[in-house]
């Protein structure tokens, strides 16, 4: 199909500025309606808008790290004890995302770190946009190590890119063995996997080779440290592997 | 409830390329490994819909089956989840369907 001006007809006035994330449509009429075909990703405006706070964060050498597990794992006590003890070493600073208020902000706040909290209110995981807008009110300076702290839940923040280099899932050991089998997409997508609570272990049914290997099943190279937030046992690897997040 | 946050990104999406004419139906696929749930969407969607062109609109949901070829033996083989372990024994899987999450279509007008 040809416009007036004999240019392709394909939905949309041309020339649009910027960005030109959706593919051009193509129309067939059916019966008194029309068919339009748009063959697009449901997450391409997420998708964008990550590939956006990617190209911003890589411009300032700013490198962030997507903290993902289910509500109470540890991923605060965490980020408490990496932001104090890297923060001699690197520039770190957080974003925490919570349903509501602002406890864990105010957390990560005394310990001297810049931290900015973001409240998804009904939402259960951050998206790209919240991440734009947190990116924003942070300014990260210059090559610093940005520790994101999604809403804990093992399903949905999975499903949605931040712009993040590398996405960590902690599960703790007074959870079941078996949660990377339940909860496959949030393993499956993970770069490394934390067993938080070591110091719990000889009080608490968790085989955590058997954990391992379920984690494995669904994502065979990813990497898995076991680690005490409270004692600080193997919590140099895991700052090790920070550091290698470049 | 992502199927919340996923159903709007489909809605604002057709609203927008519909351009204000009314949306009667939309086609989406998604695949069955995805951690998307159809019937979940098919509720949010009556939800989001409201008061947009798309109200009363019908939501067609394509399931492509999970399928995965191994790379050590080249088999293909169904995928029914996302452990992926071949016949053969490795664990060297590519998922080659079953992850798609797309807006197919839309009839308007």
């Amino acid at each position: 199909m040809l416009r007036e001006d004999g240019a392709p007809d394909h939905g949309h006035p041309h020339p649009h500025p910027g960005a030109h994330p959706h593919p051009h449509e193509r129309r067939q009429p059916s019966g008194a309606g029309e068919t339009v075909t748009i063959e697009q990703k449901v997450l391409a405006k997420n998708d964008l808008l990550a590939e956006r706070n990617r190209r911003w964060m890589t411009d300032r050498g700013v490198v962030a790290v997507n903290v993902m597990s289910s509500p109470g794992a540890g991923k605060t006590t965490l980020l408490e004890r990496a932001v104090t003890d890297l923060g001699g070493r690197r520039p770190v600073a957080v974003v925490e995302g919570d349903q509501e208020t602002r406890l864990d902000a105010d957390r990560i706040r005394r310990t001297g770190c810049a931290v900015v909290q973001v409240n998804t209110g009904a939402g259960c995981h951050l998206d790209a946009e919240m991440m734009r807008d947190a990116l924003t009110a942070l300014s990260p300076a210059e090559g610093s190590l940005l520790m994101v702290e999604n809403v804990g839940n093992l399903v949905c923040p999975a499903l949605f890119d931040l712009g993040e280099r590398s996405k960590v899932v902690i599960i703790s050991v007074t959870e079941g063995t078996d949660k990377p089998l339940k909860y496959p997409y949030m393993f499956a997508a993970a770069d490394l996997i934390l067993i938080n609570k070591s110091d719990l272990l000889p009080y608490v049914d968790f085989d955590v080779e058997q954990c391992v290997r379920h984690a494995r099943s669904v994502n065979p190279d990813v990497r898995v440290l076991t680690v005490s937030a409270t004692t600080g046992e193997g919590l140099a690897h895991w700052y090790d592997w920070l550091a290698e997040q470049r | 409830m992502h199927e919340l946050a996923i159903t709007q990104s489909v809605v604002d999406s057709v609203c927008e390329r519909a351009g204000g004419r009314p949306v009667r139906s939309v086609r989406v696929r998604v695949g069955v490994l995805t951690a998307v749930v159809p019937d979940s969407m098919r509720f949010c969607f009556g939800l989001v819909t409201e008061g947009t062109a798309a109200e009363g609109a019908q939501l067609e949901i394509d399931q492509p089956p999970g399928a995965g070829r191994c790379r050590t033996c080249a088999v293909e083989f169904t995928l029914t989840d996302l452990i992926l372990l071949c016949p053969c024994g490795s664990a060297d899987v590519e998922i080659t369907s079953g992850q798609e999450l797309q807006i197919v279509s839309m009839e308007v007008g």
